[in-house]
């Protein structure tokens, strides 16, 4: 079969108007995407020479919150399948990058290995090992009970971290995060020219544009096609060819080596890890982020963790506009408060009024310019 | 077993099927051949276990016992996926369409067996995965010239009227290139226009592709017009099977509609 495949053009005035397939498959399609997409790139790469280190900090944390957002997006969103055990994901390629690259002499478990590209890429694959071992639960139980039992998952896992002392220290103690170490240059400890918060807000950010790159192909390949079947009709995607066991492994393993990896950079930011924190609650938080960010998009992923993740940081400046609400956990009305209660509003309020959620929202107002004063 | 008129070597075998649910004979002892080209068509009172023969088929459902042969080989037992990469495709009763994509992901779905690029190509989508993306989109869009569907491409199916998204559900079966073509009740529910644009693909199926199909339908009228020969069932067993105005003759047929107008007047 012969394809043609001329240099694609777009009809002047019709941006909307594909000339070839070829084009139509392309990610950024359209010349205002490429253009939307270029800019926020260079303001991107532009603002770790703009902020201050702590609010760097922050947005490196969103960003491979983001790249775990995207990796339950993947089961969630594009397969369907309904996961709480996410935060246990998270969990294995923390302690795999922290005990790789760990001291061999310390407290806890290390190999010395510090080399970010070998951890990193042990983390995601040592969790993708665990989806794939979790994945047949998905082949057996659907929607709400597959979330029960991936629930279970975070317990048991809250369990073995707790116990297990030599690898995570034990709660309350913890231990230290992974060390990253890329070209003999120690990123998380200033250098000659960047801070160390400077390093890995780099780092991360180019992380999240591969991973987001790939998600993408993902979903727009028979792969992400194959999802979306098993998604809305499970039994028709059988009939046609679509092997459920497969794919939902497939989906667990992608989900989890996102995880993994999004574990691994998130402890690496924070420089510590504490056993106690893969809980529900993470779990709930990612959630929220693909929630709230929009089911079934990688911008949604990244909008959703980026959210997430800044909120605290707003609602921490409440006290300073509303002297009645405290910053202190014990006080009656505090800020922990509000945030959880927040979360909980945020996710009824977009499963509501906005499905899409934020991505949604974005879309809304794309279509609202594009259209203003009236371009048609 | 009498072999079909004109045809030599038959493409499915189904040999003394067995199948029930709590008590409730669905099957019970069907069999019947279906040739190389023919369309065999399936007729008989709602509840009479047509569907179920497709679901047998497909490997939806398990029977109790019997033999399904098709293309050479043993379907008992095997999983739908496995069933449909060996060239069987079917369209369903109640449309059963993946309603959020659009009709081009609904075609593409229904090549899935013959796109053959694994995950990694997927996530990298450089050469291999981009290539068979582009070859398999051209054949896509064969199907959609060929069922007249150019306007509905890039819409989510949910959106269409009733009528096109059957006949989408024809396209993502034709697009899987079947060796048997399963149509359960194409024109069910449709006005005489869109029944008629049915009728004719079908037809042009037929002609154009040689494509052996078994047709489950109500319409006596298409029925009549199109098969090459019938069987008529009733409570899970066949009671004729034969040319279609031999059918449709046939007292225990006749019986079996009357009983139920009786029984719905
Ligand atoms: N999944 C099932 N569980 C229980 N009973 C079933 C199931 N599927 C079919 N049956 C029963 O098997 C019998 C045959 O059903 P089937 O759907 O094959 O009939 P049909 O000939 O296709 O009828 P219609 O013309 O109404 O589509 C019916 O009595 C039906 O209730
Ligand atoms: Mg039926």
């Amino acid at each position: 079969m012969t394809v043609a495949r001329p240099r694609p053009r777009q009809l002047a005035g019709r941006p909307e108007l594909y000339t070839s397939y070829a084009q139509h498959l392309r990610l950024l399609n359209t010349t205002p995407k490429r253009r939307a997409v270029l800019a926020l790139a260079v303001v991107a790469f532009a603002l770790p020479f703009v902020y201050d280190d702590q609010t760097l900090r922050l947005l490196t944390l969103g960003f491979a919150a983001a790249i775990g957002a995207i990796g339950l997006n993947i089961v969630t969103g594009y397969a369907g399948q309904v996961t709480l055990g996410h935060a246990f994901f998270l969990a294995i390629g923390a302690y795999t990058a922290a005990a790789l690259s760990g001291d061999p002499d310390g407290r806890t478990i290390g190999f010395g290995v510090s080399n970010v590209a070998v951890w990193l890429l042990a983390a995601g694959l040592v969790a993708a090992f665990f989806g794939v071992l979790v994945a047949p639960l998905a082949t057996r139980l659907r929607g709400l009970y597959l979330a029960i039992v991936t629930l279970g998952l975070v317990f048991l896992g809250e369990h073995v971290f707790k116990e297990w002392e030599e690898l995570t220290g034990g709660p309350g103690v913890g231990r230290e995060g992974p060390v990253p170490v890329l070209f003999g240059n120690q990123l998380n400890a200033p250098g000659d020219m960047f801070t160390g918060e400077q390093k890995l807000y780099l780092l991360t950010l180019v992380l999240l544009v591969v991973f987001a790159v790939l998600a993408r192909n993902l979903a727009r390949s028979k792969v992400g096609r194959a999802f979306a079947a098993i998604r809305d009709r499970d039994v028709a995607a059988s009939v046609i060819g679509v092997s459920l066991t497969h794919y939902k492994v497939l989906a667990f393993a992608a989900s989890s080596f996102y995880a993994g990896c999004a574990g691994a950079m998130l402890y690496t930011i924070t420089g510590f890890i504490e056993p106690g924190s893969f809980n529900l609650l993470l779990s709930v938080q990612y959630i929220a982020m693909v929630l709230i960010g929009g089911v079934g998009t990688v911008s949604g992923s990244i909008m959703g963790a980026m959210f997430i993740t800044l909120l605290p940081r707003v609602t921490r400046e409440l006290p300073g506009f509303a002297p009645f609400v405290s910053s202190d956990a014990s006080a009656p009305l505090n800020v922990f408060q509000i945030e959880t209660v927040l979360y909980g509003l945020l996710i009824i309020g977009f499963l509501l009024f906005e499905p899409r959620g934020l991505y949604g929202v974005w879309i809304r107002l794309r279509n609202y310019w594009k259209s203003w004063p009236f371009s048609y | 077993m009498t072999a079909a008129p004109s045809d030599d070597a038959a493409i499915l075998e189904f040999d003394d099927v067995r199948l029930s649910f709590a008590g409730v004979k669905a099957i019970d002892g069907v069999s019947f051949h279906v040739g190389a080209r023919e369309l065999f068509a399936i007729i008989g009172p709602n509840g009479a276990g047509k569907t179920s023969i497709f679901n047998v088929l497909s490997g939806v459902y398990r029977p109790r016992r019997g033999r399904v042969r098709f293309d050479g080989r043993d379907l008992i037992g095997m999983r739908p996926h496995r069933i449909a990469a060996l060239g069987l495709a079917r369209t369903f009763q109640n449309i059963e369409l993946f309603a959020n994509l659009t009709v081009l992901d609904n075609l593409m779905l229904g090549r899935h067996t013959h796109i053959r690029y694994g995950a990694l190509s997927a996530f990298a989508w450089l050469g291999r995965a981009r290539n068979a993306e582009l070859a398999h989109r051209a054949v896509v869009e064969d199907i959609v010239d060929f069922l007249e569907l150019e306007q509905w491409r890039e819409h989510p199916v949910r959106l269409l009227p009733y009528g096109i998204q059957k006949r989408v559900e024809l396209g993502r079966a034709l697009a899987a290139d079947p060796k048997l073509l399963l149509l359960d009740e194409p024109v069910a529910g449709m006005n005489l226009e869109e029944t008629e644009d049915m009728a004719r693909f079908i037809l042009d199926i037929r002609d154009e592709l040689d494509l052996p199909m078994i047709m489950v339908e109500h319409d006596m009228g298409i029925v009549m017009d199109l098969a090459d020969r019938i069987m008529a069932m009733d409570f899970g067993r066949a009671i004729a099977t034969g040319a279609p105005a031999e059918v449709q003759n046939h007292p225990d047929v006749i019986r079996a509609y009357l009983g139920e107008e009786e029984a719905a007047s």
